[in-house]
């Protein structure tokens, strides 16, 4: 009898404790529930939806993928979108470690290291549709740049390709998208105990050897979580693509920013659940290199 | 001689602040010498100049007869093992033994078998696959011992290397190091603030305080014949009396307490039992006495706080002291 009371008594413990770790979970659960997974589920259920080129209503029809994926478009675009981001990734890592290895470990005191950190930040106190514009007169045809190369005799005419060009979206990305890198990587550094580095340099090691087997291996979480950032934005970004190109070139959000201009709703929520299923690929396959969890 | 070590006047000032000053010695080769003395007194800085991992303001150091001070950590002859180890964590035990052979350009099966036999000298070659943070600080400890041993030094460098460990396993690796050192016959130099771990292991003591030397010597010297009272106070078991301007220091357990015999007057303000011994500490007109005694020779004539004993002591058991080394500034850094 006593056993069987015990057994109840746990039980019903268990329950209470279930239901009190339930509660507690609640909050997080009603915000992601309601911000992240309802509009994913809306989206792709719109994305099923059958349209005319001026209403939409609900269905089932999978006509909206038929076309996105047997378009040659689709293709030019995402391979145009992987360019972008492939450049843009390497420039953002080469810039971004060379400025956090400077932060972590050749400014010696804390308070220049933070002074410093600001500084980098800057370019973020104001909105990035600023940011880009005002490239513009920096590179435009008589801008600042090609007047000052035409000043200096390097060149004779102007250079074409400095604004409204690939060349110019994937500037921008990098100006904006360089923080991004830092900011993990610095993270990371930071917490490489520096004692390790003395005992590379006792073993022997030459600078370039303690920075080839000591940091970037140390460092590889923060490079990872910098790449995701980097990625991610890159993949999904429309307005970048739109205003350095001067409209010339495409992406593959721009292709749903028009879709959704067009009012063509099914078609870009397609579009966006393929684009989330090639961004959520592309990083699970990064994830499989590094461990990040010990970062989190 | 192979790892005959000679600091010649070294000093090193870190802006305005002096963390040792004007220190000189000489160690014999194959000898075990700690470097003695309370945090912040130059010790460890002491230790990083040898091992090239701090510049030296002024002074030469010579290793085998030849001047090391401006050479790079690797090429002097010396190793260090750091206070936290400083393993690699992302490497496992072999690769972290094998790191200096493979910055060489050491090929990787020359590299391994190293590696193994000086993890078989530590107990160690049966978690070649381990990562540090699978390891046991005793483990850890080992490993990284391997890992400075694996370039041949004719010098090892120990900074606090049983400080991170518990008082069962300090003693049991104590007796490792000491083993370990015979075997090698290299010259083992290790920073601790521990008399006790100093006393246990070293043939040489350099004690210091406020960057500079109070003493140097065998254990033996530097416990039986302190010069100056912060070695009698930082070696324990002393206790410092003043008379007629001139400070002596006496053993504890040649200090003498009886309640018949005459002597100076003293109240018992506290009994401690140790174990082996039993100590007494005794008020004698405002200076703080202490008489250790065994626990038979206690137990055979119990005393009590609140009594009021005679205090006496040999003559040939005073010790003299002179005034403290050097008075200097006393160094600004206190790092451990």
């Amino acid at each position: 009898m006593v056993s069987i009371s015990e057994h109840i008594l746990l039980k019903s413990d268990g329950w209470r404790a279930t239901f009190t770790s339930w509660l507690q979970l609640s909050p997080i659960i009603s915000i992601l529930g309601f911000f992240l997974v309802l509009p994913i589920v809306a989206i792709v259920a719109v994305s099923f939806w059958a349209s005319t080129e001026y209403s939409y209503h609900p269905a089932f029809i999978f006509e909206n993928y038929g076309y996105l994926l047997s378009s040659k478009v689709t293709y030019s675009v995402y391979l145009k979108t992987f360019m972008f981001t492939g450049i843009t990734w390497f420039f953002t890592l080469i810039i971004g470690f060379t400025v956090a290895y400077f932060l972590a470990f050749h400014v010696r005191t804390l308070p220049m290291q933070i002074a410093l950190f600001l500084v980098c930040t800057i370019p973020f106190w104001t909105s990035n549709i600023i940011r880009m514009i005002s490239w513009i007169p920096f590179l435009g045809r008589n801008g600042i740049a090609n007047d000052t190369l035409i000043s200096l005799g390097w060149i004779d005419q102007p250079l074409e390709w400095l604004l409204f060009s690939d060349f110019a979206v994937i500037l921008a990305f990098v100006h904006l998208f360089t923080l991004f890198m830092i900011v993990p990587i610095f993270n990371t550094m930071m917490r490489i105990d520096h004692s390790l580095i003395e005992a590379a340099r006792d073993a022997g090691a030459s600078g370039l050897q303690i920075l080839t087997n000591v940091i970037i291996p140390l460092s590889k979480p923060g490079i990872m979580i910098g790449s995701i950032f980097v990625v991610t934005l890159v993949m999904g970004d429309f307005i970048t693509v739109r205003f350095m190109s001067g409209g010339q070139s495409a992406s593959v959000g721009r292709i749903i920013s028009n879709e959704i201009g067009l009012l063509q709703y099914p078609a870009a929520s397609a579009s966006a659940v393929v684009l989330l299923l090639t961004v959520l690929i592309m990083i699970s396959v990064m994830m499989r290199f590094v461990d990040i969890r010990k970062e989190l | 001689m192979r790892g005959e070590l000679t600091l010649s006047d070294i000093s090193k000032r870190f802006g305005d602040a002096v963390a040792v000053s004007h220190f000189s010695e000489h160690f014999e080769a194959g000898q075990y010498i700690c470097l003695l003395g309370p945090s912040g007194c130059g010790k460890s800085t002491t230790l990083r100049m040898i091992a090239g991992h701090e510049s030296v303001s002024h002074g030469d150091i010579t290793l085998e007869g030849k001047s090391i001070t401006r050479l790079r950590p690797a090429q002097r002859g010396t190793a260090m093992m750091f206070q936290s180890y400083a393993l690699f964590p992302h490497l496992n035990v072999l690769e972290n033994v094998a790191f200096s052979l493979k910055m060489k350009g050491v090929d990787a099966t020359t590299r391994e078998r190293r590696a193994r036999e000086l993890l078989e000298l530590v107990h160690m070659d049966e978690f070649t696959s381990r990562l540090p943070d699978q390891l046991s600080g005793g483990q850890q400890q080992r490993v990284a011992l391997a890992r400075s041993l694996i370039t041949e030094p004719s010098v090892l460098l120990l900074d606090e290397p049983l400080s991170a460990l518990d008082p069962f396993l300090r003693i049991r690796m104590r007796a490792e190091l000491s083993r370990l050192q015979r075997e090698l016959g290299i010259t083992f130099i290790h920073v601790t603030h521990s008399q006790d771990e100093a006393m246990a292991l070293s043939d040489r003591i350099v004690l210091m305080n406020n960057a500079v030397i109070e003493q140097a010597g065998t254990p033996m010297e530097v416990f039986n014949k302190p010069k100056t009272e912060f070695v009698a106070r930082f070696m324990g078991g002393h206790n410092v009396i003043k008379a007629e301007g001139q400070a002596f220091a006496i053993r504890t357990d040649r200090t003498r307490v009886d309640r018949v015999k005459p002597g100076i007057q003293g109240l018992v303000s506290n009994v401690e039992f140790l174990g082996r011994s039993v100590d007494i500490s005794l008020d004698c007109s405002g200076t703080e006495l202490v008489a250790s005694m065994s626990d038979e020779m206690f137990y055979g004539n119990t005393l009590s706080e609140g009594e009021t004993v005679n205090v006496h002591w040999l003559p040939s058991d005073l010790q003299p002291l002179v005034p403290a080394a050097h008075e200097e500034t006393p160094s600004a850094g206190s790092k451990q």
